[in-house]
């Protein structure tokens, strides 16, 4: 009897990511939504510039590789090409959604796009060997800000969730994290929640995922759960930031 | 025969593009190519298509990107300042190999440069329209009648050798209205199934459109079997039109609206008994070498009309293999050279030898 098995939406091919990495949980966490769903054969995954370059090698959906911060400009394209069929995510990292992509970001929830995104938050940008990050913490330090972010020069992290709380066409937004088994289970529930959707036409849906990087945190896989729990989730409280249409089930 | 009808330039290539079978246009406003994103605007939701106005540039080319690896045929325009921004995501459809037809209205740079015609993007279009190596097959209409001609043209060819094409039309051209017939014939299918990001239905393995290749021999591998194709259309693909060459001894080049101006100019020589013609591009890539070089075995000099400081200039001297001398005759900023402009250029050139 199979009690445990890699979900069919992830391809059976070795990740690249570090060690203590979380990108392998979110990942797992995406694919076995897909599997539930009953997706796979109508969804287009979208992947990044950034560590998760290489998820289109990573999910057995069709993939297509985005320019950095592109992806929900690119994913609009796919959607649109083909609105009752496709399903579309986008897989991004901070850098790529926060700062040079926030544009695409912003106006992808505004205008209510029928996508969903998996954005990744790490507070560092991780491919390039760890520089600063729109939503580097304040004294974090990194190869960019060695003396710690000096929020009176650099300014402050982007705080995404609550940014598009305010954006009128955004449907779903929801901030969770991975560093333990309840988290864990909290995160995909979200995603699978961000799909659905989707699937109901309810248009935007964001789901931030608040993640660890021990190669650049300098920290072993252990030491880093316990600093984003320390650090990052006093600054990015987990919750809904926006449900619209749970308002409207209420009311 | 089909029923010529009157229309200015931008809205003719913009329904030429609806006969075409693109269904996906993504565009942001900037003169003077907002015409076509109007166009759109008003005929696309009529006839299940989208027309989409993106937040900038940089999102409009993504959003055909994205279309474009699902198997569909999209387009962009703009003009000069924009396709600048536009040139990453054009890079990024070459190194995809992805079809999809962009079309420059151009206006005068550099800079937010002016709003009146120019050509001073040639150099942008077929040398450098984005990082890396590759190539943009380049389309020069010069009348609203091949505005619409090329435009379908335009998309068949980046379908065929699955790579980004580009109409490099002018403020004259987009704005100006000519008689035009629609009749384009049937648009040609191209199987898509092996490599557009449409869903596996369970049916295939995954697709992915990509232009990251991390290992060096593997991305060399890839541009060269790119160079491959596009030595088949330096081959197959090289479009020209020739007017009074037959015995001239000297020869003109211009595309789009510095050809109209010097057609007249050639008329008016030849009325004072210079045997002048012209030989003008419709592709600028690939552009028409062979037929370039071979003139310049008979004509004494060629000259290179431009709305730019002397761009295309190089590429004539390069397929001559500098034989004989090449003239410039230009302006630029979004001044048009005239026919008396184009007249004095051509005396000059016959002065050559100095025996005339």
């Amino acid at each position: 009897m199979v009690v445990f098995e890699k979900p069919h939406a992830l391809a059976d091919v070795p990740l690249h990511y570090c060690p203590g990495c979380t990108h392998g949980i979110i990942h797992r966490l995406v694919a076995e939504v897909i599997d539930e769903l009953g997706i796979e054969g109508r969804t287009i995954g979208i992947a990044p510039v950034g560590c998760s370059v290489f998820a289109y090698n990573y999910f057995n959906c069709d993939m297509i590789e985005a320019a950095h911060g592109r992806a929900p400009a690119v994913a609009t394209g796919v959607k649109r090409s083909d609105p009752d069929n496709n399903i579309v995510f986008t897989y991004q990292g901070d850098g790529d959604l926060a700062a040079i992509g926030t544009a695409e970001t912003v106006h992808a929830a505004a205008r209510g796009e029928n996508i969903t995104v998996i954005f990744v938050n790490n507070a560092i940008y991780g491919m390039t060997g760890g520089q600063m990050a729109p939503t580097t913490l304040p004294g974090q330090v990194t190869q960019t800000s060695p003396y710690g972010r000096d929020t009176s020069k650099v300014g402050f992290p982007v705080k995404v969730c609550e940014m598009l709380s305010n954006v009128d066409g955004a449907a779903y937004l929801e901030r969770v994290a991975v560093n333990n088994v309840k988290n864990v289970k909290n995160a995909k529930k979200a995603i699978k929640k961000a799909f659905q959707n989707q699937l109901d036409g309810k248009g935007f849906s964001l789901i931030e995922v608040v993640s660890t990087c021990p190669t650049n945190w300098g920290l072993t896989p252990e030491k880093a759960l316990e600093w984003l729990e320390e650090n990052m989730l006093p600054y990015y409280p987990l919750g809904v930031y926006k449900d619209k249409f749970a308002e409207k089930e209420d009311k | 025969m089909a029923e010529k009808v009157l229309m200015k330039g931008n809205e003719a290539l913009a329904e030429a593009a609806i006969m075409a079978g693109c269904r996906h246009y993504f565009g942001y406003p900037i003169t003077p190519q907002t015409e076509i994103a109007a166009y759109m605007a008003k005929r696309m939701p009529l006839i299940g298509g989208t027309f989409l106005q993106a937040e900038s540039e940089i999102a409009a080319i993504n959003m055909v990107y994205g279309a474009a690896a699902a198997g569909k045929r999209a387009m962009t325009s703009s003009s000069s300042p924009g396709i600048a921004l536009k040139s990453e995501g054009i890079s990024y459809l070459a190194g995809s190999d992805l079809p999809a037809l962009i079309i420059n209205v151009q206006r005068g740079g550099p800079g937010l440069g002016g709003i009146q015609p120019s050509q001073s993007d040639y150099f942008q279009a077929t040398k450098s329209a984005g990082h890396g190596d590759f190539h943009l097959i380049v389309l020069a209409p010069a009348s609203v009648q091949e505005m619409v001609d090329l435009t379908f043209k335009g998309f068949d060819l980046a379908d065929k050798y699955r790579m980004p094409a580009m109409l490099l039309s002018d403020g004259t051209m987009g704005q100006m209205m000519e008689p035009v017939t629609l009749d384009m014939g049937k648009v040609t299918e191209y199987d898509k199934s092996s490599w557009a990001a449409c869903g596996t239905k369970c049916e295939r393995e995954h697709n992915v459109v990509n232009s990251l290749f991390i290992q060096p021999d593997e991305l060399e591998k890839y541009n060269f079997e790119r160079f491959e194709r596009y030595a088949q259309i330096e081959a197959n693909e090289v479009m020209y039109d020739e007017y009074r060459m037959d015995d001239a001894e000297i020869c003109i080049v211009a595309y789009g609206v510095a050809a109209r101006v010097s057609q007249n100019a050639i008329d008016k020589a030849r009325e004072n008994g210079i045997k002048v013609g012209m030989i003008r591009p419709i592709t600028l890539w690939p552009f028409p070498k062979a037929v370039l070089n071979a003139a310049a075995d008979k004509v004494k000099a060629f000259i290179s009309v431009e709305l730019s400081m002397g761009q295309m200039i190089e590429d004539i001297e390069l397929a001559i293999r500098c034989k004989k001398p090449v003239l410039l005759c230009n302006r630029t900023g979004g001044m048009i050279p005239t026919t008396n402009d184009v007249l004095s250029k051509i005396e000059e050139a016959n002065n050559i030898g100095g025996d005339k």
